[in-house]
């Protein structure tokens, strides 16, 4: 039983202190410029223009259903006019960074690992070593920035989509006018707030890249090893999102 | 005799499984040399060891006179520039077409030109007979075209010395003899040093100098071809004549 524990502590702080060391590792090359300008727009293609369809419908309904929710019973308690700054509120806080950083991970943290790993497998990164490149500025920095850029974007854009799906069904179900709608939305939500939810977005956005990398990196085997690795990336990259969004909600939104 | 690299009473272990205990070998600059010995012996550990790729649990490992074990990580990098690597199964970027594959090394280690890496990839390809294959994926070429990509990409740095890891596995006759042919081809075109870790005791008569063969972790019998054949070592007349009965277990 101690034994169990024992080896589970070490295996979270090996694994902790990998992924660190990766993540030290590419800021590295960021510092010093080294950065493959190409690799990475192929990279921001593929991860993130790629993945909008999917933060476009997630984060459409998620503001439907939620205006849905709330709108008939604030409009029964004479609140309609706040059902917009309640749906603002909460997609530019919450819904937008938390719904685009969890689909994002599903596709693009599995994609990164599975393509990392496939070529551990393969051997193309220990070729790669041989050839005197460094996997990490070759592979994880692209993919890294990639997905720093992207996925405020993408948040942005599900803040965008959330809101107005929201404001329809308000309107369709509530009666409630795009005109109150919009100004409880621009009263309630201050602009620092968006900003703050972005910033939730570039730390998922780093997360996301680092645990799908380090999954990929650390493949062991081979095919079973691959799909091993894809799992777990999208798991650890989700518990961690969900982890790190309460610290930084707490952090930036605790006193307000 | 020049020695172009040197293992020194390495120990390698794979978790609990000793893979190499107290080994050392020279190997021969300007020479061919061939590792030989059973499946899951450590021979291609032998080829990570000379460029770094793996680092020894105890013992040295000098290539050009530097101990690569104490290297700071820039300089082993610096080293791993000189030394082409010709994987097993060729390690060929999937998401890069040929050209791309072997002008890589030059992309990323010299300041030449587009039109420059070009000629030199064109260049390299021709002489391992894939001319005009630039704009193909490796997925599209036959084993033997891919492990011909991969010696290309190996040499077209002009290293001091190429390491093949069984270049002709899997692979038929007649293509066989075509990459072993091309290994003795750029070994003279290099004016340099080719380790070939193999199974294929044909191609290993024609191009080796010298042949080391490894057994339980250590080297038991080296020399050159002739010297091996007419070894009276039974490990290695048993591996040469591939019999059951004798002193290696099966």
């Amino acid at each position: 039983m101690l034994d169990d524990v024992g080896r589970g502590t070490v295996s979270v702080f090996t694994y902790a202190g990998g992924a660190a060391e990766l993540l030290a590792d590419s800021v590295r090359f960021i510092a010093a410029f080294r950065v493959r300008l190409r690799e990475t727009l192929d990279q921001a293609y593929l991860l993130g223009v790629q993945s909008w369809t999917i933060v476009l419908l997630t984060s459409l309904f998620t503001g439907m259903v939620f205006s849905l929710e709330s709108a008939v019973q604030a409009v029964q308690y004479g609140v309609g006019n706040l059902v917009g700054g309640a749906v603002a509120f909460s997609s530019a806080r919450e819904l937008g960074p938390m719904l685009s950083a969890v689909v994002v991970a599903g596709r693009t943290g599995a994609a990164i690992a599975a393509e990392l790993g496939s070529m551990v497998v393969t051997e193309q990164i220990e070729a790669l070593e041989a050839l005197g490149l460094s996997p990490v500025r070759m592979l994880v920095v692209p993919r890294l920035v990639a997905l720093v850029i992207m996925l405020p974007l993408l948040t942005i854009f599900a803040d965008i989509v959330s809101i107005v799906g929201g404001m329809w069904v308000a309107h369709l179900y509530a009666h409630i006018s795009y005109e109150s709608f919009i100004s409880s939305a621009r009263a309630v939500l201050p602009f620092g707030d968006v900003l703050k939810g972005l910033l939730k977005s570039v730390v998922f956005g780093v997360i996301i890249a680092i645990i799908g990398a380090y999954q990929g990196l650390t493949t062991r085997g081979g095919a079973a090893g691959v799909g091993k690795a894809t799992t777990g990336a999208v798991v650890t990259s989700i518990i961690l999102i969900f982890i790190f969004n309460f610290l930084l909600s707490y952090v930036l939104f605790g006193n307000s | 005799m020049a020695i172009w690299a040197r293992l020194d009473d390495v120990c390698v272990r794979y978790g609990p499984k000793i893979v190499m205990q107290n080994l050392s070998l020279d190997i021969v600059e300007g020479a061919i040399t061939c590792i030989i010995g059973l499946s899951g012996a450590g021979k291609s550990t032998i080829l990570r060891l000379l460029n770094g790729l793996k680092t020894p649990d105890s013992g040295h490992v000098l290539v050009s006179g530097r101990d690569i074990t104490t290297l700071r990580h820039l300089d082993l990098v610096e080293l791993r520039r000189s030394i082409g690597f010709a994987f097993q199964f060729s390690a060929l970027f999937d998401s890069l077409s040929i050209g791309e594959n072997i002008a890589l090394p030059l992309r990323e280690h010299t300041k030449l030109r587009d039109g420059e890496i070009r000629t030199q990839v064109a260049h390299a390809l021709e002489s391992v007979g894939l001319a005009h294959t630039e704009d193909r994926y490796p997925s599209e070429l036959s084993g033997g075209m891919v492990k011909r990509a991969g010696f290309a990409r190996a040499v077209i740095t002009n290293p001091e010395a190429v390491l093949y890891d069984e270049p002709t596995t899997g692979l038929d006759p007649i293509i066989t003899h075509v990459l072993t042919d091309l290994i003795i081809h750029l070994r003279a075109r290099l004016n340099g040093t080719a380790v070939v870790v193999s199974h294929d005791l044909e191609s290993i008569y024609l191009m080796a100098d010298y042949i080391a063969m490894l057994f339980e972790g250590a080297i038991v019998a080296y020399g050159t071809v002739d010297e091996i054949r007419r070894s009276p070592n039974p490990i290695v007349q048993q591996f040469l004549q591939g019999s059951e009965v004798g002193p290696i277990p099966i």
